[in-house]
């Protein structure tokens, strides 16, 4: 059992992020490595990227925004609750490194939260780090205080203009490389269309590109495969050959396919989830 | 006295195919006493009994019967238990055909004695019985010892050595112990709850089982060697085989082991109870012909499939899977596509797989296998309509622990190198067994492996490596 200390809404309640006791996770935790969760015993095996880790507390952070019955699930645990289990840390850490030029680090929504670490590991490494994060509208935005400090530069941007750039975080990523500054790595999470943009963008520049990819797993060690994606044409599974990979050689039209195998049950168990939902509101 | 030769070898009652096909209740239902009786009196009680040279793990095969014969259940059960931790899971999952029964000498001009359905009687009726008693436990030795992996070969190394006095320590990467025998083998050939009364029994015996470990990434073999005397790695084969072609990425494409742990240790086949999701393809194909194959098959038929093809390359006599389990997966209608090959995989504009292109074999000159090689049949391509598919064509071996863990050596396949006789790895203090070591074999196998396994650590926690 692993007991939630910390809890925040944020986004308007869309989005939450949980602080939980995980000595052993935390101690081990590299940016860039995902921890499985399970709510309860009756409940899915949902596979995210740790927002932050203190390996002092023993604790890491974890940040979702509720999609479906699972994340709704994990909605109603409060602090002092219990996830039933939490696995990790699991996938390859991100090869951060002293390099030379500008490093940019791209979030769209909760892709934010995934970027957060990778973020401070390129600060704190030396390297000069522009963050560039994305929501729909001002209210979604996440984590602005904390990119802002693990970056020495913070661009936002909103679908709506209701805040920061009125666009996307590419349209920012592009003004960066017309610059003609060197940039030397780039690093995105978030929604596929958005990961798919910026490799396409930074590709014809021959800009190195770092993705992080959020398939659908069961076990997260390598044994179901069905976390498998074509990366340069050749199947890699994202537990334990990724979660990153190289932007330009994923293929994101196969990835955002398999992503959606199992709309309709998701459909199902939510309505499912809404009614008895109701039925306790009713007692 | 009855003349033994005169009571036939007795039939296991079984749920009728067209019922069971669309349940995941067991399907054999088990012998009654005076059946088990009667069968256990058909065995001659040969002086040198060759059936127990046919078992990895050599239960004294004539030594429970004659218990059972006599009406002695629980010391039929006291007689199985001194060899194997796991009787309730070896008598339904065994292939008994081809070790103990094999070479019953009633075989040579007749029928085995039913073995396999007689150690799952005595153990079933010792669940009856409420709590099992448990053995006196030798004084503790202060050794300690690490299993990797909560499977057949882990546990059977778990209960050796808990009986010896050695402190146990079970990690599994699961939130669940078992092993395959939880996320591979369905419900209705192995029911759950009788893996978990198996592993409580060891938990009740002092064993320590820490879940949620996935060792090389929570912690690394080191670790675990820096607080253990011994550390076994029993971490299963781990990795799918895929088929590598065209399409194989589609939506409704699992990998058995996909496919099965949904169903089996998430209980996706109790969707939306259970919040795993799980496909109910309607024209289901299998890839592969082994257990697993017929695993994956005769789930699909019970999650509602209108039709479930074997699709398989070579013909029925080199299907790897127990007779018992092909012939219980045809009464329940799973059709056999024998000599044919898959070459590619078509998918609609959502990406959802919609056919299957195949081609027909025929059997050539034998191969490195000694098995006659498929060739395909010129101009002999075909389509078949499918909805999902499952590939069941074996597995390799998960690198986690042997790319994180220093001085263990491992083939050209990936699998750990380990001595056949003692589990011995080339690192000290660590041995190995299972499918790590072996690639994909049987439950049985592995507990035999981790019976050596076990011996020689407890060897060396006596006198040394």
């Amino acid at each position: 059992m692993f007991k939630i200390v910390e809890r925040t809404e944020m986004a308007q309640g869309t989005v939450v992020m949980n602080v939980i006791e995980a000595p052993k996770i935390a101690a081990k935790a590299q940016p860039g490595q995902f921890v499985m969760l399970r709510a309860n015993e009756t409940g899915e095996r949902i596979p995210l990227t740790m927002a932050d880790t203190d390996p002092e507390k023993g604790t890491i952070t974890i940040i979702y925004q509720v999609v479906g019955k699972s994340t709704a699930l994990f909605k109603t645990l409060q602090v002092g609750d219990f996830f039933t289990d939490v696995l990790g840390p699991l996938g390859k850490p991100t090869h951060i490194e002293r390099v030379l030029g500008l490093v940019i680090c791209i979030g769209g929504g909760t892709g934010t939260a995934v970027v957060h670490p990778i973020t401070r590991g390129y600060k704190n490494m030396g390297n000069r780090v522009v963050a560039i994060i994305g929501a729909r509208t001002k209210d979604l935005l996440i984590l602005e205080d904390k990119m802002a400090a693990a970056s020495h530069e913070l661009k936002i941007c909103t679908d709506d203009g209701s805040f920061g750039h009125h666009g996307f975080v590419s349209d920012i990523l592009q003004q960066y490389i017309d610059s003609g500054e060197k940039i030397a790595e780039v690093v995105a999470a978030g929604p596929v269309p958005m990961m798919k943009a910026i490799a396409n963008m930074t590709r014809p520049h021959g800009i190195p590109t770092q993705v992080s990819l959020n398939s659908i797993m069961i076990d997260g060690t390598g044994m179901c495969g069905g976390c498998r994606v074509l990366v340069g044409n050749k199947n890699q599974f994202t537990c334990v050959d990724g979660p990153e990979f190289d932007g330009h050689l994923v293929d994101f039209d196969g990835l955002m396919q398999r992503l959606s195998a199992y709309k309709e049950n998701e459909a199902q168990a939510t309505a499912e989830l809404d009614h008895s939902c109701k039925l306790g509101q009713m007692k | 006295m009855t003349d033994k030769k005169k009571v036939p070898r007795q039939p296991m009652p079984e749920q009728a195919p067209d019922k069971r096909r669309r349940n995941f209740e067991e399907v054999p239902l088990g012998y009654s006493a005076e059946t088990a009786v009667l069968e256990a009196s058909r065995c001659i009680q040969c002086k040198n009994p060759v059936c127990v040279t046919g078992c990895p793990v050599e239960i004294d095969i004539p030594g429970f019967i004659r218990e059972l014969r006599h009406g002695k259940f629980a010391a039929a059960i006291a007689k199985l238990k001194e060899k194997t931790a796991l009787p309730a899971v070896c008598g339904r999952v065994c292939p008994q055909e081809s070790q103990c029964e094999e070479r019953c000498v009633l075989a040579k001009t007749g029928e085995a004695v039913a073995i396999g359905r007689l150690e799952r009687f005595a153990a079933d009726w010792e669940r009856g019985q409420g709590e099992a008693p448990l053995p006196s436990l030798p004084p503790k030795t202060r050794k300690s010892v690490a299993v990797v992996g909560a499977g057949p070969s882990g546990l059977t190394v778990a209960g050796d050595l808990i009986l010896k006095g050695h402190d146990v320590t079970v990690y599994e990467a699961f939130h669940k112990a078992g092993g395959v025998l939880v996320y591979g083998i369905p419900e209705f050939r192995l029911p759950k709850a009788i893996v978990q009364a198996e592993v409580d029994f060891l938990a009740k015996l002092g064993v320590k089982f820490e879940l949620n470990a996935v060792i090389g990434r929570t912690e690394t073999v080191d670790e675990l060697l820096a607080r253990h005397d011994a550390v076994f790695l029993a971490v299963g084969a781990g990795l799918p085989s895929f088929l590598n072609i065209p399409g194989e990425n589609l939506i409704g494409i699992y990998s058995a082991n996909e496919y099965l742990t949904r169903s089996n240790l998430m209980k996706a086949y109790l969707f939306p109870a259970y919040d795993t999701p799980i496909a109910r393809g309607k024209n289901v194909v299998v890839l592969g012909a082994g257990n697993v194959a017929m695993d994956a098959a005769r789930t699909a038929m019970r999650l509602g499939a209108d039709t479930v093809k074997i699709v398989y390359r070579r013909s029925r006599e080199e299907m790897p899977a127990r007779a018992e389990e092909i012939h219980h997966g045809e009464e329940e209608g799973i059709e056999l596509h024998l000599l044919t090959a898959p070459v590619r995989f078509m998918g609609d504009e959502k990406g959802r797989l919609k056919a299957m292109e195949c081609q027909r074999m025929e059997l050539g000159e034998p191969d490195e296998s000694g098995r006659r090689r498929p060739v395909p049949v010129k101009d002999s391509n075909f389509i078949i309509d499918t909805d999902m598919a499952v590939i069941a064509v074996g597995a390799n071996a998960n690198p986690l622990i042997t790319s994180t863990t220093t001085g263990l050596k491992t083939n050209k396949w990936g699998y750990i190198i380990a001595d056949s006789e003692t589990g011995k790895t080339m690192k000290q203090r660590v041995w190995a067994g299972g499918d790590i070591v072996t690639g994909a074999a049987t439950v049985i196998l592995a507990m035999g492996a981790g019976r050596l396994a076990a011996n020689s650590i407890d060897k060396y926690l006596k006198i040394g490596w």
